[in-house]
């Protein structure tokens, strides 16, 4: 019993050892050469042009089914006006940057880990490594910096999307004046709640990212092992969005309320 | 045909140009994964100019040797020469200067999916290296004639046979002139015609354009085709014919079992021999 949770512990620090040396390549990788701009490029349209429909479409669901709940709610306390503050602070500070993390996670890290997982299976990496190129820098720095560089920017517009969305519930179903449910909002905010909601996606963009390729790197296995790499990546991802979302909130209350 | 394989290479022009330079030594490697030991105190040399073919059943730790080679993997134990330069301690940053000089073929040709035959072909020039887009793109047609596949230059590897695709890995490894070849079972699973012509490409890279080459296979007719026959000009045309002597000489067998040599010599050594393994496994 004791050897199983043993060797369970060491597999588990070593898993964490490698993640870090990775992260920690990556962030060198992006301030040295060689730099392989095209592909950051390249990935920057891949995760944020590519992943703007999901954000989209998730950020006016919310917002709106969001406006619908506390509308009840607001109701038995006569607060119905103050619906848009609601929405407003709830899709920024919190739901805006952690579900658009979890978006990323399903259609970003799963990606990632299975392209570069198919490339370890297939002798590519080695390929990449033969011909002297290193694939940190090539694959994992351009995806890590089109992760940290894209989280942010699809969050605020996931964030912005759910105020339209809870607004076309709020005016339409709960029948808020346009101008009472946008004056709720700037009355509402402070500029804390932004800088909370735009400092989470950087870190978690980088989660992300960096699990999707730190996992597709120890892909073993053949075309079973990039399947179960997926699954481990979204698995993974998700779970560290939550946790670090967590963390980070902890601490950002701390430091700037 | 031109001589498309002109050195001009920084690496190799320092090494001495003997013929009998040791291009590849190996000295008493050793390795193992967990409880695997995958070789034992293997030693070898490769002369320049010559080819070594590594003969073996699956498993006995021929594909490693060449992961060794390349630096991708390092040995538990001994030493690992390339050039002249002692490469099992190397760290990978090291390693990308050594393998400027050398060129792998892998099994099943390792292309990159999302490039296309040409992009493929060129990626050295292409990435490492500060040479204008069209000098890299003549390059790659020149290399893509020499394996015959110019009209497949602006394909996706997934648009190519099999055969197409470890010749396009053929020129993609020799695109930066290396001085060392390595194919990593070059031929398996492809229909006997078209190993033929992979057999010929490596035949030809050896004897017209000079590489010094590790050939690791378990397709007995094609080690013997490469090590039995050699490549001539005549007029704009190549033609294989039966090795001289002296070429057979530069040919040398050697066979891995449990991942160790159980034998070392020329083909004629190998047919002689009288070792029950071996006999079974020519057989």
């Amino acid at each position: 019993m004791f050897t199983l949770i043993d060797e369970w512990l060491k597999s588990a620090l070593a898993e964490v050892q490698e993640y870090v040396s990775l992260s920690w390549a990556a962030i060198k990788g992006a301030f040295s050469r060689p730099f392989y701009f095209h592909d950051v490029v390249e990935q920057l349209d891949s995760i944020g042009w590519g992943s703007l429909t999901v954000v989209l479409l998730t950020g006016i669901f919310t917002g709106a089914v969001l406006a619908l709940q506390s509308g009840l709610t607001l109701d038995q306390f006569g607060a119905r006006p103050v619906v848009g503050r609601l929405v407003s602070a709830s899709m920024i500070k919190e739901l805006g940057p952690v579900l658009t993390a979890l978006m990323l996670a399903g259609r970003v890290g799963s990606g990632i880990a299975a392209e570069i997982g198919s490339m370890v299976v297939t002798d590519q990496i080695n390929a990449l490594r033969a011909l002297g190129t290193d694939p940190i820098r090539k694959l994992v720095v351009p995806r890590v910096i089109a992760g940290v560089v894209m989280a942010p920017i699809l969050t605020v517009i996931s964030d912005f999307m759910g105020i339209i969305g809870g607004s076309i519930i709020a005016i339409f179903q709960l029948q808020v004046t346009s101008g009472q449910y946008w004056k709720s909002i700037t009355d509402g905010l402070y500029v804390q709640d932004a800088w909370m909601g735009i400092i989470k996606p950087f870190f978690l963009g980088f989660v992300i990212v960096s699990i999707g390729c730190h996992v597709g790197l120890r892909t073993k296995g053949g075309t079973q092992g990039v399947g179960r790499a997926t699954t481990n990546a979204v698995v993974a991802a998700s779970v560290c969005v939550l946790a670090v979302d967590f963390f980070l909130t902890r601490l950002l209350i701390t430091l700037l309320y | 045909m031109a001589d498309i394989y002109q050195r001009s290479r920084g690496a190799v022009a320092e090494q001495p140009s003997r013929t009998d330079a040791e291009m590849i030594v190996f000295k008493n490697v050793s390795l193992a994964f967990d409880d695997t030991v995958v070789l034992r105190d293997v030693s070898f040399t490769l002369r320049k100019g010559h080819t070594k073919i590594i003969l073996g059943a699956s498993g006995a730790g021929k594909s490693i040797s060449l992961k060794l080679i390349l630096g991708l993997l390092k040995p538990d134990g001994g030493e690992v020469w390339v050039n002249g330069q002692r490469v099992d301690r190397m760290s990978e940053l090291e390693m990308m200067k050594v393998r400027s000089d050398l060129g792998m073929v892998f099994q099943e040709g390792a292309l990159f999916d999302s490039l296309t035959v040409g992009e493929n072909v060129g990626y050295k020039l292409y990435e490492e290296s500060e040479m204008p887009l069209d000098e890299v793109r003549a390059r790659v047609e020149e290399v893509l004639g020499f394996v015959g596949l110019s009209q497949f230059i602006d394909r996706k590897p997934s648009e190519l046979s099999g055969g197409q695709r470890r010749r396009v890995a053929i020129a993609r490894a020799m695109t930066v002139k290396p001085g060392i070849l390595l194919y990593d079972e070059p031929t398996t699973g492809l229909d006997p015609i078209t190993a033929d012509t992979i057999d010929e490409q490596i035949v030809k890279l050896r004897d017209l354009e000079e590489v010094t080459s590790i050939l690791v296979t378990h397709q007995l007719r094609d080690a013997f085709f490469v090590a039995t026959h050699e490549a001539k000009r005549k007029g704009e045309d190549v033609e294989f014919v039966l090795a001289a002597k002296e070429k057979l000489e530069e040919a040398e067998f050697m066979m891995l079992k449990d991942g160790r040599i159980i034998f070392e010599g020329t083909a004629d050594e190998l047919r002689a021999s009288t070792d029950p393994y071996i006999q079974a496994f020519l057989s």
